[in-house]
């Protein structure tokens, strides 16, 4: 019996794709969702009893609208300020990822960006610099230390092949210590450990208001990052080995690339965003630093940057999604009287909808011929 | 003197919520599968055995600190199995990458439990107002006469069972992959997959079983801490999180040996809370102390890839997922 069993052809044989095309793919995407917000849904209704349509119109409320202009305004742009955030981390672990190189240490790259930030916008406050050289200053003060963060890891991998998802992840914490020792450090007023809305009454170091608007300056950034990193990775030479280098390192090995220099620069490139999107979380957004500045968007980066597959375009819609679910969460935990976390468990769940249809993508399912066939 | 002793309680306490999350994890890891949600897992478990608790203790008049004490540890283990699963299910049959769907269990395992654990505080009337007094006594309880036995009953008798559970646990572990025939299966999938399925062996169960079964006993972590370490209350401050960061880490630093694991988490137990026994420290430094556990695992992390010790590397496969017909 167990003989004759084995023989049989099994009832679903898994085959490789060559390719799919790009509109079956977005069919399959949207499917997902769809299941995925139908499983939220079914959730939604058992644990609250409350109605999901209403939830998600709450959400949709939360994120782009409300019941005045002013409101409206306000929350699409506290939405566009988080994508920016959110969007630089992708970008910043999109050259990594596609080498193959598990960065998981975007938290604390970023954290250590913030700090950076927040040391010279501190210190250099009554130095009476322009505000745009403090801005200058403070920035690459950030990408240095964000790249230093990244380099770390990069070099023992390169070298001693050190696993650097691990790596990267225990970085992180030491990250975070050295933050709450700088806040320690810093706190201000004295005792409140935290430390407070830095230069509040002269905004040195602030990013510029333009056009009425506070976050001109993080749009632009985000946008530049972007374009830049998707022209690096698609159109130049150094992309390319990026490329190689993530297939097969014997590959690259043998077409005469330096595995070790392509990991080492890479990560400093992805550490460096990375500082920089804790430049605009601190000196564009938050303006103060505490281990939350970065609050978890490193590792939610991960996520953005595997599911656009490292296209930098890609992350935009993605981005968009997470942030949407977010915001709209925390709407509808004030509305509703539910908390925020209800936003944690959404996410999740469309998360492993979209993780788990990337099967259907790659691969085909072959079912075995009804019986009457063969 | 005294003081010593407190830092070595408090270390083991300590420990023994990390132990249980590092030993599940060496299980999950020693057959391929880096499982990054440990935290989320832990979350899970811990809050499926409050919440199972509370609704037991809220609704019998006199709960039977034995029935209670089965109830936590058996909706503890479920909970984090059928995490276990989804990871499981989506890692290895639908072949997702392991990394992004562990990250993604840790969101939405903290999700579910501070969700659900800020609405049972709201039931209960507060926070610190969530009353399992009889479960976590019951966790709590010494073996009597011996906790009295000095300064030798205060370091090795003055903990809950739990803490016994996770030393025997963790010589279980090693010796089922050490020395049991599916011990040795369960590594060969994890260390070359390919070959354990020329082998006849069923790589896609042991996966299957090893990280279920990983999560389940990661989950007792959660317990632990909810009933024992916090006493049996609930707080929305993200302390699991970071302790299962730190189980992740305790992996690591103990090359993949439950054995290890034991002195392991207890010195990360004493590195942790250093700084609460040394003299004169400011906030400052205090938290640059903290720091030492996690510095500590990336020290042994670069001796292991340096020394290049065949039996302390990651096992050869880790993240990486098995397809029959690749290659």
């Amino acid at each position: 019996m167990s003989k004759a069993a084995a023989v049989r052809e099994p009832f679903i044989r898994i085959t490789k794709r060559d390719k799919m095309p790009i509109w079956k793919k977005i069919i399959i995407y949207v499917v997902a969702i769809i299941l995925a917000l139908a499983v939220s849904a079914l959730f939604i209704f058992f644990v609250t009893k409350l109605n999901p349509i209403d939830v998600y119109k709450t959400m949709w409320q939360g994120a782009f609208g409300g019941i005045t202009d002013t409101v409206k305004k306000l929350h699409r742009s506290v939405t566009i300020r988080d994508i920016c955030t959110l969007l630089l981390l992708g970008v910043a672990l999109a050259p990594a990822f596609k080498m193959k190189f598990w960065n998981c240490g975007a938290e604390g790259q970023m954290l250590m960006g913030g700090v950076a930030t927040a040391f010279m916008m501190i210190n250099l406050a009554d130095a009476g610099l322009p505000n745009w050289l403090l801005l200058v200053i403070m920035c690459v003060s950030a990408v240095i230390f964000g790249a230093v963060w990244g380099l770390i890891p990069a070099i023992f991998k390169a070298v001693w092949n050190t696993n650097e998802t691990l790596f990267t992840l225990m970085m992180n914490y030491v990250a975070i210590q050295i933050t709450s020792f700088c806040v320690a450090k810093w706190e201000n007023p004295y005792g409140s450990n935290s430390v407070g809305i830095i230069n509040q009454a002269t905004q040195v170091g602030w990013f510029p208001t333009w056009f009425g608007q506070k976050y001109v300056l993080n749009i632009i950034i985000a946008i530049i990052a972007t374009v830049a990193m998707f022209i690096y990775l698609k159109k130049t030479k150094q992309g390319y080995e990026i490329a190689v280098v993530g297939e097969s390192k014997n590959t690259a090995k043998y077409a005469g690339i330096s595995v070790k220099k392509v990991i080492i620069r890479t990560m400093i490139i992805s550490g460096a965003v990375c500082g920089l999107a804790g430049f605009v979380g601190v000196a564009g957004v938050d303006h103060t630093i505490s281990t939350s500045t970065a609050g978890g968007r490193g590792f939610t980066a991960i996520i953005v940057a595997w599911l656009a597959k490292f296209n930098t375009f890609f992350m935009v819609a993605i981005t968009l999604l997470i942030i949407f679910l977010n915001r709209g969460a925390s709407e509808i935990a004030s509305k509703f009287a539910l908390n925020e976390y209800a936003s944690n468990i959404i996410t999740g769940i469309i998360l492993f909808f979209i993780l788990g249809c990337e099967f259907f993508i790659t691969y085909k399912m072959n079912f075995r011929k009804s019986a009457k066939e063969a | 003197m005294d003081s010593v002793i407190s830092l070595i309680q408090a270390a083991v306490v300590f420990g023994t919520v990390i132990m249980f999350g590092c030993i599940g994890e060496i299980m999950s890891e020693k057959a391929g599968n880096l499982n990054l949600g440990v935290p989320g897992i832990m979350y899970i478990g811990a809050i499926a055995s409050l919440a199972s608790v509370f609704m037991y203790e809220s609704h019998v008049a006199e709960p039977n600190k034995a029935v209670c004490v089965i109830i936590a540890l058996v909706s503890c283990f479920a909970a984090s199995a059928l995490a276990g699963l989804i990871y499981s299910f989506l890692t290895i049959t639908l072949r997702a990458n392991q990394n992004v769907t562990g990250l993604t269990l840790t969101i939405f395992g903290s999700g579910i439990a501070n969700f659900f654990g800020g609405s049972l505080n709201k039931m209960a009337g507060g926070v610190g107002q969530i009353s399992v007094a009889n479960t976590s006594e019951a966790f709590r309880a010494r073996i009597p006469g011996l906790s009295s036995l000095g300064a030798f009953g205060k370091i090795f008798f003055s903990y809950g069972f739990m803490v016994y559970v996770a030393i025997i646990l963790a010589i279980l572990v090693n010796y089922f992959l050490k020395r049991t025939r599916k011990g040795l299966n369960l590594r060969a999938v994890g260390e070359n997959p390919a070959t354990a399925d020329a082998a006849g062996v069923n790589v896609t169960k042991y996966k299957y079983f090893a990280t279920v079964i990983g999560a389940g006993i990661s989950g007792l972590g959660g317990v632990y801490y909810v009933m024992d370490y916090i006493k049996g209350t609930w707080a929305n401050d993200g302390t699991i999180e970071k302790l299962g960061w730190l189980a992740v880490a305790l992996v690591i630093f103990a090359t993949w040996k439950s054995v290890n694991a034991i002195w392991g988490a207890y010195l990360f137990g004493i590195l942790y809370w250093a700084y609460f026994y040394i003299p004169n420290l400011t906030r400052a430094s205090q938290e640059l102390f903290k720091m030492i556990p996690y510095v500590v695992t990336i020290i042994v992390l670069l001796f292991v890839s340096l020394r290049k010790k065949k039996e302390n590397q990651a096992p050869a496969h880790l993240g990486l997922s098995y397809f029959r017909e690749e290659r």
